[in-house]
């Protein structure tokens, strides 16, 4: 019997080969050279990688302008505008969260190549994520994303908190992808193919007269993604992970799963069940609904930053899902707008709490703002007004303020859920805002807090200062002009082929 | 026409201002120096603007120095300002506002950080008052904000972490509908014309809709405006967001960005949405009613003057509300006058307050009592302000007053009827707060406190000046004003409104 080979489109997959050959190579370097590669090493080869990976969405930009959007390996991969923006976010938040992670590593002891080895795993995994015209590519995606971040979640080794964190990861997550590779067998069984487009075609040419093995299919695949992005209420395990894993790496999964699990999710929503919009948008609506209104408030009792954030998190993914809700070019540029915008501000406010974190990673205690007591967060402004007034900044950004991304980031989204008739979810989701801006102000005010501590000055480190200041310097040229992003992010929306 | 480039340097000056004070913050009080000079230029600049307003220009309404960027086509965002009689009385009060408070009521503590954030206010203010496009207006908006939160929080009283948390959590939810109804009104716009997705004034204002959505618009509209009017039910943060922030900080919220509500109302609610006033007017001003009264009652018993000043402002905000939604012409412009004249009397009232609390180191009504005697020029210059709050005719309040009392008369008699009362009470509360504070005797702390020195006199006089000049000769604004207010009230009638 012969196989055949189909054809490959090379410069298509090129960012995932990148990605994957430089882990495999530090890996066998690691092995072979007998002796622990420097972290030094390591951090320049993850970096270049990035690089490397940004110049080939250039190219691939290029060919997208060009000659349009195309599939490769039977169908199975695409090229198009939103998986080359997507790959190019996913590669800024790489070489971002390595630059914090190195100096985090240097202090924390944990020499070596394995954390950037993991990263690169998992970074493939993400990318494969976006260009994923196949359920099956999309599930390999999602594993080879999921394992390198349940080892990264426990890599502080000293650490209780981070083992227990890792564990819960590991276990829903696990059960998580078994959701999800359910729901492609029955979608499989409904339709007859695991390809999108297929998937579409055949869902646009027949009319299913039973269509319920199609529905448990694709909710058992929502589920799936719930536990990926943390909709509520599949976010339980989301606190528990930010808390316990490494803060470098709390940044890294929030950014690279968010935009690798949304791309996805996109790609199924819009791609394949575009016709059954009608069907899903109200599960996801109470998705939304139920992830706007918990994250929120439940990120006002916290007391634990990262904690906090992972509730902050959670409130993003309701309106990152607003775009995918609307279902349209508008909202998939909306969502990738929303990605860009809170990639470098998510990494750069884990950047500031790793450094503030100290020694250990534990000085994450605000209840200070209750009147509890000082933490590590009150009066920074007072000691160290630039680390603060980044932060603070980063912050607003996602809050929501004018003058920064985040705000256009949500009034892109908005948008799109208004144009499609959508102003009850669109306020939902904004009034949360209006909540959740409590817990961020109130944080504020413990940095500016005049009360006097015995904490002395962090210190910053120079590749976390360069992220911090990446991130805040971002967040405001194109806080005060979007116009550069919003139109990336809707020709990236419009290319999106079904 | 003229040039855009007048409205653009009122906006960007106090930016470069704000920048220039922080360079110049090594050396003690340059920085103070810079943001006073700074504010002198931006002064300059709006009475330029004052001189060179021209309302008739063909094709563009009333408006003025008009001109539109886009900066983002898909998200429909552009920079857009215009300028015209409502806006410039609003422009000519925040180059005052600014101005005065930074010259009446010094900051000492972190003085660099405190005059930037006074100045990058300002030139949000600005913006929001020079928007000419309904999303870049909800920008600057928003914006205002963050630099408000700051002073209130950095720079306030002892509760001032919670007033400006509650400050900032009122503002942003009610600015959260006010976005989504942005949004949609956007979206109707575009659906109806098929154009590109655009916020601009006047294409928005040209959008029909069904009754129904109108009046969810406005409410939507209204609930922001209400918060930062304040109008009553919404305006419980503000007695402690006024008496908590610093004195500067109280007479922006309170002189300036209080008008930004009654303004959006005005050039917002009413002017896009005339569908659903005949629905909503009711309402409203059944609320803006029970403002005055309810703020006069509380002005009566509340034990400190900074809440005084916040109860009595509620009040003369619903007059304000009131004579913006009777619909009549002599109303709005009433009230568009006294937007002007009760931003002017505040600034001196909170001055006053502030003079006597750092004599006196207290401003609770109990502590203070026969001021007269040893401060007879301040207690002069008080007297005029009362009376100019109370509505002596001569004096600026009367005017606005009178005005919107004589359209709500024409137009809805049982509410005017109830709002005059609110003239009584407010002459009442004044007055006995006068006799508490400077008549009596001076006893103890009290005999000792001095008169106003020179500085304060003559920080003070242009406050009393100008409240005479509206009293006497209020023509000077109303010829700015009324040809605008005759052109939005126009828009508006036409659409089905009971006159």
């Amino acid at each position: 019997m012969k196989i055949a080979i189909p054809t490959i489109h090379y410069l298509a997959i090129l960012p995932a080969i990148l990605l994957l050959a430089s882990s495999l190579g530090l890996l066998f370097a690691t092995a072979l050279m007998g002796k622990k590669i420097s972290t030094q090493v390591a951090s320049f080869v993850t970096v270049l990688t990035g690089a490397g990976v940004l110049v080939v969405t250039f190219l691939q930009w290029s060919q997208v302008a060009n000659h349009g959007a195309s599939t490769t390996i039977a169908n199975a991969i695409v090229l198009d505008g939103f998986s080359v923006v997507s790959t190019g976010i996913i590669a800024i938040g790489l070489i971002l969260s390595t630059f914090v992670a190195h100096d985090w590593s240097i202090r924390e002891k944990l020499t070596g190549a394995e954390f950037h080895m993991l990263a690169l795993a998992s970074t493939t995994g993400a990318v494969l994520m976006t260009q994923a015209n196949d359920l099956i590519v999309i599930f390999l995606g999602l594993e080879i994303l999921s394992i390198g971040l349940y080892v990264l979640v426990a890599f502080d080794r000293h650490r209780a908190k981070g083992q227990e964190a890792a564990l819960k990861y590991f276990l829903l997550g696990g059960f998580a992808s078994a959701l999800f590779i359910y729901g492609a067998a029955l979608v499989y069984g409904a339709t007859g193919t695991t390809n999108l487009s297929s998937i579409s075609y055949f869902l646009g040419s027949n009319l299913l007269l039973h269509p319920g093995l199609l529905y448990a299919g694709g909710g058992l695949l929502l589920v799936g993604f719930g536990f990926k992005v943390a909709a509520v209420p599949f976010h339980l395990w989301s606190p528990d992970v930010y808390e316990g894993a490494p803060s470098p790496v709390t940044g890294f999964m929030a950014s690279i799963v968010k935009v690798g699990a949304f791309a996805a999710l996109l790609r199924v929503m819009i791609s394949a069940l575009g016709t059954q919009l009608d069907t899903w948008r109200p599960i996801l609506w109470a998705f939304i609904a139920l992830s706007a209104v918990l994250g929120a408030s439940l990120g006002l009792i916290q007391r634990n930053v990262k904690r906090m954030l992972a509730y902050s998190s959670i409130n993003h993914t309701a309106f990152i899902l607003l775009g995918v809700w609307a279902g349209t070019a508008r909202g998939t540029g909306g969502a990738l707008f929303y990605l860009m915008a809170y990639v470098p501000a998510v990494i750069g406010s884990f950047a500031v709490v790793s450094v503030v974190g100290g020694l250990g990673d534990d000085n994450h205690d605000v209840s200070a703002y209750s009147g509890l007591g000082t933490s590590a967060y009150t009066g920074l402004a007072r000691r160290q007004p630039l680390l603060a007034g980044a932060f603070v900044i980063l912050l607003l950004s996602q809050l929501g303020a004018p003058g920064t991304t985040g705000f256009y980031a949500k009034f892109a989204v908005l948008e799109a859920a208004i144009e499609q008739n959508g102003p009850v979810i669109a306020l939902i989701a904004i009034v949360s805002a209006a909540i959740a801006a409590f817990f961020y102000l109130r944080w504020c005010l413990v940095l500016f807090s005049s009360e006097e501590t015995t904490t002395t000055r962090v210190g910053v480190p120079k590749s976390t200062a360069f992220v911090i200041i990446f991130s805040v310097v971002t967040t405001l040229a194109f806080g005060i002009w979007p116009g550069p992003l919003a139109s990336l992010a809707q020709h990236a929306g419009l290319l999106f082929t079904p | 026409m003229h040039s855009s480039i007048w409205l653009s340097a009122l906006i960007l000056v106090p930016l470069l201002g704000a920048i220039g004070s922080m360079l110049a913050r090594k050396v003690p009080g340059r920085s103070y120096f810079v943001a006073v000079g700074t504010s002198v230029v931006e002064m300059a600049l709006a009475l330029v603007v004052w001189c060179t307003y021209n309302n008739h220009i063909t094709g563009a309404a009333t408006y003025d120095f008009a001109s539109r960027h886009v900066i983002s086509a898909p998200l429909g965002l552009a920079y857009d300002v215009a300028l015209d009689g409502i806006s410039l009385m609003m422009v000519m009060l925040t180059a005052i506002v600014v101005l005065l408070a930074l010259l009446g009521s010094r900051e000492r503590r972190s003085e660099p950080a405190f005059v930037s954030w006074m100045l990058v206010l300002t030139s949000f203010t600005m913006g929001s008052f020079l928007a000419h496009d309904v999303m870049e207006f909800f920008i600057f908006f928003e914006l205002t904000l963050i630099p408000c939160f700051l002073i209130i929080s950095q720079w306030g009283g002892k509760e001032r972490a919670n007033a400006a948390l509650k400050f900032f959590i009122y503002t942003f939810v009610g600015s959260a509908f006010l976005f989504v109804g942005i949004l949609y009104l956007g979206f109707a716009h575009q659906h109806q014309t098929g154009s590109d997705l655009t916020f601009a004034y006047g294409a928005l204002s040209t959008t029909t809709m069904s009754h129904t959505a109108a009046v969810w618009l406005f409410i939507s509209f209204a609930i922001a405006f209400a918060v930062k009017s304040p109008i009553w039910p919404l305006h419980t943060w503000s007695p402690l967001a006024y008496a908590e922030a610093p004195t500067a900080g109280s007479i922006e919220l309170s002189a300036l960005l209080a008008k930004l509500g009654s303004y959006g109302l005005l050039r917002f609610a009413v002017a896009l949405l005339p569908m659903s006033l005949a629905t909503v007017r009711p309402y409203l001003m059944t609320l803006a009613v029970i403002g005055i009264l309810y703020g006069a009652a509380l002005a009566c018993v509340t034990p400190d003057l900074k809440r005084l000043v916040a109860y009595s402002s509620l009040g003369q905000m619903g007059f304000i509300t009131l004579g913006i939604m009777t619909g009549s012409t002599i109303a709005t412009s009433g009230a568009v006058l006294m937007m002007f004249s009760h931003g002017i009397i505040t600034i001196g009232f909170f001055l006053v307050i502030d003079f006597i609390q750092k004599r006196r180191g207290s401003i609770l009504l109990k502590d203070i009592t026969g001021l007269q005697g040893p401060a007879p020029v301040l207690a002069a210059l008080f007297t005029v302000l009362m009376m100019a709050s109370v509505g002596l005719p001569g004096l600026a309040g009367f005017v606005g007053e009178f005005l919107i009392l004589l359209g709500t008369f024409g137009t809805h008699a049982w509410w005017g009827v109830f709002a005059s009362l609110g003239v009584i009470t407010a002459a009442l509360y004044l007055l006995w707060l006068y006799q508490r504070v400077f008549h009596g005797e001076a006893v103890g702390e009290n005999a000792e406190i001095t008169d106003a020195t020179n500085h304060e006199r003559l920080v003070l006089a242009p406050i009393v000046l100008l409240v005479v000049l509206i009293g006497v000769y209020p023509h000077i604004a109303l010829e700015k004003i009324t040809p605008s207010v005759q052109q939005i009230i126009e828009h508006v009638v036409p659409a089905g409104v009971n006159k």
